[in-house]
């Protein structure tokens, strides 16, 4: 692992973002709109509520999607095959996606979480810095997740694809809709194996404005293991040599 | 041989061959691309790897640079290819341009400086060699499909590799950057860089000192010279020894001259 060699990657990451003014713009309002939408379209009671889990899957289906597109360019493009035949190696080029994503979804969640805490709901939650750190844990889930399903597409139509299939379920299943304690066994099974559940959870708990306890660190630690596992499943995706 | 000649000789010609290759196989999905291939490349040589498209040149070639699993023996520069001692001793240029079209040219190439711990000094020095220095700002995307081959060639040479290897880069490119980019080829391989080059153009054979005939992935001829290529078949150019060759080798089943 070469430090040098993730900040640069992180950096050329950046910078094709800046070229693309039009993705930049589309990132950092959409969230923000489609939050003040649905202010609109609900109670304020009902906002208050599922404001907070809204903050986590916008990063998350936003990050999912531009990583898969940017990874497979880079696997089609031949761009991967070039940096694996330098000393580049599979860590470093992870940890410059990740400090790339990372810091888009930082600025994503940010203005996301500035608007709707400040605002668009009616109280501000007592743990605004932890809520807005797991959605950027969220951010990075979308992200590793993206780069694993980037090794399944031949083209960008199926990438994108990959949004409904692996996204979208998750979110049916978060607690979003209806609260996970109430579905069925084999449902909540379901919902219980799939990350994101653990980040609602924990940006619901931490949307009150109780003490910080432990299941709200359980969700914390059980995110960032699975940011880790699909990240490493990840990288034995980056395959040096094809057979 | 008289020692005095032998010790004015490069040291890369004293270094035996840059790739040395015995019985390469690769099969994918059951077929055989690669069958039993013996190639030997000496040091500071522009080497040719000729055949129609199909016949297993990128696929060598791609054994070469590391990225491409195969049976048999082969070395380059001293060590198995795809060895960890290789990563970034080899200059490669696939055939797609393999550089980042949302980027600028200069991006492109200080990246790819950083990641291998280049001096971004080398930058201005390899777009003036492949006479980008005036695009430097633009974006890849923006560039003719000669000027992103450039881009590719350049990123290549940041690291002046003893060996590089080009992946058919005079494809859709006018005859006066052709001609440009084989003087390039030729000044680097005085300079004792090894130079693997394929094309399907046989035109381009009479620019290498010596050749690799391959079809179906097999060799049809290997290490032969153009001149003496033309000699041994009495054909005119590369082209009609080629297919006098294969002509040859269907007629007599046995692909091997």
């Amino acid at each position: 692992m070469s430090p040098a060699r993730a900040y640069a990657t992180a950096r050329r990451v950046l910078t094709q973002l800046r070229h693309d003014p039009r993705t930049v713009a589309l990132m950092l309002v959409v969230p923000c709109a489609l939050l003040a939408l649905l202010r609109g379209v609900l109670s304020q009671q009902q906002f208050d509520a599922t404001s907070p889990i809204m903050l986590g899957i916008f990063p998350f289906v936003t990050l999912f999607v531009v990583t898969s597109v940017a990874t497979l360019r880079e696997r089609t493009s031949g761009t991967l095959e070039r940096l694996l035949t330098t000393r580049m190696g599979k860590a470093d080029l992870l940890a410059g996606y990740a400090l790339a994503f990372g810091l888009t979804g930082t600025v994503q969640s940010g203005l996301a979480s500035a608007l709707t805490l400040g605002v668009l709901r009616s109280s501000v939650p007592g743990h605004a810095v932890l809520l807005v750190l797991l959605a950027v844990l969220d951010a990075l889930l979308g992200m590793a997740l993206g780069l694993l399903v980037s090794a399944f597409s031949a083209t960008e139509f199926q990438a994108v694809q990959f949004m409904p299939a692996l996204v979208l379920p998750q979110v049916l299943l978060c607690g979003l809709f209806a609260p996970r304690s109430g579905m069925t066994a084999g449902l909540r099974w379901l919902s219980d194996v799939l990350p994101l559940s653990y980040a609602a959870d924990g940006l619901q708990r931490l949307a009150t404005s109780q003490p910080v306890g432990h299941d709200v660190v359980a969700d914390l630690l059980i995110v960032t293991g699975s940011v880790v596992a699909a990240l490493c499943l990840a990288a034995s995706t980056l395959r040096r040599q094809t057979r | 041989m008289d020692p005095l000649v032998s010790t004015a000789m490069p040291a890369s010609t004293l270094a035996g061959p840059a790739v040395s290759g015995r019985a390469v196989t690769v099969v994918r999905g059951g077929r055989v691309i690669l069958d039993h291939i013996d190639v030997s490349v000496p040091s500071g040589q522009v080497y040719g790897l000729l055949g129609p498209s199909g016949s297993g040149k990128t696929t060598l070639i791609r054994a070469l640079v590391g990225v491409q699993r195969y049976a048999g023996h082969l070395d380059v520069l001293g060590h198995p290819a795809g060895a960890r001692q290789l990563r970034g001793r080899i200059g490669y240029v696939s055939q797609a341009p393999s550089v980042y079209v949302d980027l600028t040219v200069a991006q492109n190439l200080r990246y790819f400086a950083d990641v291998s711990a280049i001096p971004r000094s080398r930058v201005e020095t390899v777009l003036a060699h492949v006479g980008l220095s005036e695009r430097s700002g633009s974006l890849v995307g923006r560039l003719s499909g000669g000027e992103q081959t450039r881009v590719s060639l350049a990123a290549a040479l940041l690291g002046e590799p003893r060996l590089l290897v080009l992946d058919e880069p005079t494809v859709g490119l006018d005859p006066l950057l052709r001609r440009d980019l084989w003087a390039r080829f030729a000044e680097l391989a005085a300079g004792g860089t090894t130079l693997v080059i394929s094309s399907h153009v046989m035109d381009e054979a009479e620019r290498c000192d010596q050749l690799l005939l391959l079809r179906q992935g097999q060799v049809l001829v290997a290490g032969v010279s153009p001149a003496e290529l033309r000699r041994r078949t009495g054909a005119e150019s590369v082209e009609a020894a080629f297919v006098g060759l294969v002509e040859q080798a269907s007629a007599t089943g046995e692909p091997r001259p």
